[in-house]
């Protein structure tokens, strides 16, 4: 069935089967493969983008739960310029980082969380951000990146 | 990862769900926010022929005060749930306890009703609102009816709804003043709770319903009758597997469940009285 998503400000549309995740209607039909997928179990949070400015798990959404709705991945975070969005530019300097498997998912995760709640509390960050996993941090620069997006 | 294909059709109203319901019987299912049952369909666990689109009926998303309860929409997301005003002053419980379901994500997708629907024991809101004493409102061909909590939730994944009918509405009694807590025991962040404790108590009430310690919330009545004949926290806390009947799994024996359910029992009732 035709489905007409939204994404990062394109409006396109694609031809799915109903069961398409929108995580594979995002990487597949939409070519943004910035996000990722990392587990089966809807756990880890690596799929995580902006549906109507809520951070959720694409991998739990059928692309045709969000069709006519609006999607930002992890490409359209940064200004049409290249200059990163604060919350990119905080995790670079923060070291927020190693093997970038979870970033996009942070990312998206940390940006949302801050819109809700702009001025968080460490134990605020490390409670938002239950719904991502990383295996490589420690999550230890992952929240010092968050507290400084949100003190930017 | 890949669910089974299935057709898909969207309800514009509660009516028209229970229609197409109707129509295609138990191959249908109703999603909404589809948190418990996509992670299912993507394990090939459940395999619907055809999935009923109810996550656009946003008439059913709503919080109003109903004068000694608290109406709750059925497709009210657990995020607003939890930062509802009015339910943090007259019944903080269940916004607390919407606060612990999964992970921010989830709650921005995940509705009170599906939750309750989809009756899974070891679920955060089912035991929270049986615990409060709720009243389900389940609507038909035939029209509505309300279902007590203590009448829902017949064994795991099944309750007293028809095939066709459709869940629009949860009442909740007020509390306002009563003493609560939820305790969700779990090892990993977003975790079911391995066991789990929903509790208030004012005067000489008290209500206690656990997570994850039988084949449906448990109400655990004796606990709140010791409560009520003046017994001890202690001693009423001892009670709490008195109607539980818990099973063994990866995270748990069965003695271990026992034991989390009378420890977390007396935290619960000790939060509530302090």
């Amino acid at each position: 069935m035709e489905v007409t998503i939204t994404i990062n400000g394109t409006t396109q549309s694609h031809d799915v089967e109903p069961r398409t995740l929108l995580v594979h209607y995002i990487r597949e039909h939409a070519g943004l493969t910035g996000t990722n997928i990392g587990c089966d179990t809807s756990s880890c949070g690596a799929c995580s983008i902006h549906l109507n400015g809520e951070a959720v798990k694409s991998c739990t959404v059928l692309a045709v739960q969000a069709d006519g709705q609006e999607v930002r991945t992890i490409e359209g975070m940064a200004a049409a310029d290249g200059t990163l969005h604060p919350m990119q530019q905080a995790f670079m300097e923060n070291h927020g980082l190693q093997c970038g498997y979870c970033t996009p998912g942070m990312v998206m995760a940390a940006s949302s969380l801050l819109l809700e709640n702009p001025h968080p509390t460490e134990q605020d960050v490390r409670l938002g951000l239950e719904g991502n996993l990383c295996r490589c941090t420690g999550y230890h620069n992952i929240v010092k990146s968050v507290l400084a997006a949100a003190s930017a | 990862m890949i669910p089974a294909a299935f057709d898909y059709v969207r309800a514009e109203s509660a009516e028209e769900a229970i229609s197409l319901v109707g129509q295609h019987g138990d191959e249908a299912k109703f999603i909404a926010g589809g948190h418990s049952l996509l992670p299912m369909m993507k394990l090939r666990l459940a395999q619907p022929a055809v999935l009923i689109d109810i996550g656009r009926l946003t008439d059913l998303s709503y919080i109003r005060d109903g004068g000694d309860h608290i109406a709750v929409g059925a497709l009210t997301r657990h995020m607003d749930v939890e930062t509802s005003a009015l339910l943090q002053e007259h019944v903080p419980l269940l916004a607390h306890a919407a606060g612990q379901v999964g992970d921010p994500q989830v709650r921005h997708r995940g509705t009170i009703g599906g939750s309750i629907a989809h009756a899974d024991p070891a679920s955060d809101l089912p035991a929270t609102t049986l615990a409060l004493g709720a009243t389900y409102v389940a609507q038909g061909p035939n029209g509505t009816r309300e279902i007590a909590a203590t009448d829902f939730y017949k064994t795991f994944f099944e309750s007293a709804l028809a095939p066709d009918e459709i869940l629009t509405e949860i009442r909740v009694p007020k509390r306002s003043g009563a003493g609560w807590s939820f305790q969700k025991f779990n090892r990993r962040a977003q975790d079911w709770a391995i066991v789990g404790v929903a509790a208030w108590r004012s005067n000489g009430d008290a209500g206690v319903a656990l997570v994850n310690m039988g084949a449906t919330p448990v109400l655990a009545t004796s606990v709140s009758a010791a409560l009520s004949s003046g017994s001890s926290i202690e001693e009423a806390a001892e009670l709490a597997t008195a109607e539980a009947s818990p099973q063994a799994d990866l995270n748990a024996s069965i003695e271990y469940r026992e034991h989390l359910a009378k420890v977390l029992t007396r935290r619960a009732l000790q939060a509530a009285t302090s």
